[in-house]
Parts: structure tokens; sequence; C-alpha cells
């Protein structure tokens, strides 16, 4: 299943969740979102939001001063 | 999936009486943060905070009387005397000062929260007794909001599983 990219850097909480979850919705159930933020606190926040929704964080990494994570949608 | 396809779905309410542009925020952020994580969000605007659902918005931010209000500028932080926050033209100022902040940071505008709110169902209320109060129309409001009163908030609040007062 392809992958969608989200690219959120430069954008303040909460747009990066907001824009996240909205792409998500358009997701078939098993599809990946992969997003890019540089909001420092988004590592924090796109845990508590896949614990919450039952959306699986497949991936949190970091380069440089981007943020990099991928969700499957399972919820 | 919006809050309102799960049948389990928590809930918060919101209490919303503050309408300088500082002061929309946390109602707006926590708002369409909680309805993107599937919570039923109700929003109740009274007092200040019911212009907020005005059409056009005109949200301004003063440093009178706000110690706290510390911007940032050349590297420091400043906060104004009150005796020159009470000259004209300094509310306009600031509130120039604090947009250009809030754009030069990636921060959403309150309009722009208003709309994601509403396009993620959130509910919103406006407070009858202040639209009679500050003589208000719902013709003045943009299209969405229901008109309630404080029975109405109870309602919402007593089968929430939080309830905010902002």
């Amino acid at each position: 299943m392809s992958e969608q990219l989200l690219d959120a850097q430069g954008l303040n909480c909460p747009l990066p969740i907001l824009k996240a979850k909205k792409a998500l919705k358009d997701l078939p159930t098993g599809g990946t979102l992969r997003i890019l933020a540089t909001d420092p606190g988004s590592v924090a926040d796109f845990q508590a939001f896949c614990r919450t929704t039952g959306n699986e964080l497949l991936e949190s990494k970091q380069d440089g001063k981007t943020y990099n994570f991928l969700i499957k949608r399972s919820a | 999936m919006s809050a309102g396809e799960t049948a389990n779905a928590k809930s918060m309410s919101i209490i919303v009486t503050k309408g300088s542009l500082d002061w929309a925020y946390p109602p707006f952020i926590l708002a369409t943060t909680a309805a993107a994580m599937g919570v039923d969000v109700t929003m109740f605007f009274t007092f200040y905070g019911l212009p907020l659902l005005l059409k056009k918005l005109d949200l301004q931010v003063t440093p009178l009387g706000n110690p706290a209000m510390k911007m940032p500028m050349m590297g420091m932080h400043m906060a104004m005397p009150n005796l020159v926050g009470m000259l004209p033209g300094v509310t306009a100022g600031a509130t120039k000062m604090m947009k250009n902040l809030i754009a030069k940071k990636g921060v959403a505008s309150i309009e722009d929260l208003r709309e994601a709110a509403i396009e993620s169902d959130v509910k919103m209320i406006a407070c009858q007794m202040t639209m009679d109060l500050f003589e208000y129309k719902m013709e003045d409001m943009i299209e969405g909001p229901t008109l309630g009163g404080a029975a109405t908030y109870m309602e919402n609040a007593l089968k929430a599983d939080i309830n905010l007062y902002i």
C-alpha cells in the first residue's frame, strides 16, 4: 500500500496534529502516513495522539531539525 | 472518523468567556485537537467570548494590566509599562506585533482554528443571555452555532468527561 506524505514543517501546535488527522481520515485502514514536522512538541504529541486514537506510530525519528513520523491508520 | 461516529467517545465541554486575540487560542486549540483525537466537543460562548462567533473577527490584544506579556524583541523580552499601554494606538500596535509573530511562527489564525472546529463537528452554543445583553443577532454570527442557555450547557457538562472554563 502506498504511503502518503504530509509536510507539516514550519507549522506550530496544533496544526501538525490537525492536518495529520485530516490526512489519516482519507487513508484506507492499514494505510500509512509519513509526517514531516519541525515543531519539537510534535514528538510527544504524535505519541499521545496515536495512543489515544488507536492508530499505530510505526516510526518517530529526528533528522537534523526535522522530525519524521510514520503512522499506520489502524482505527 | 469524526467524534460522533464512535459510540463510546469521550466528551469535553469548554465555557469560552474571553475574546481577546491571546485568550481566543486555548479554547480553539483544545477543541480542535480533542476533536481530532475522537472527543465530542461542545463550546459554550458567553460574555466576551461570544464575539468569537461573529462572521468578521477583529481580535485585539493589549499589554495594559498584563505585566506577563513580554514580547520577544531583538533577542530580549520587552514588557510595556501600563502608562504606555494606555496611549492611543498601543493596543493596535501590540495586536499587529502579535499577529506578525503568529504568522512568522507558523501558528494558526483564530479564523483557521474556528473553521477547523466547525469542520470537525465541534458543537458551538451561543449564550442567549449574552446575545440579548450585548445586542447581537444570530445573523451576525457564522453558520453553525445554536442558541442556548445555562441549562443547555449543564446538560452537556453533566455528561462530559472534561469541563473547562476559559
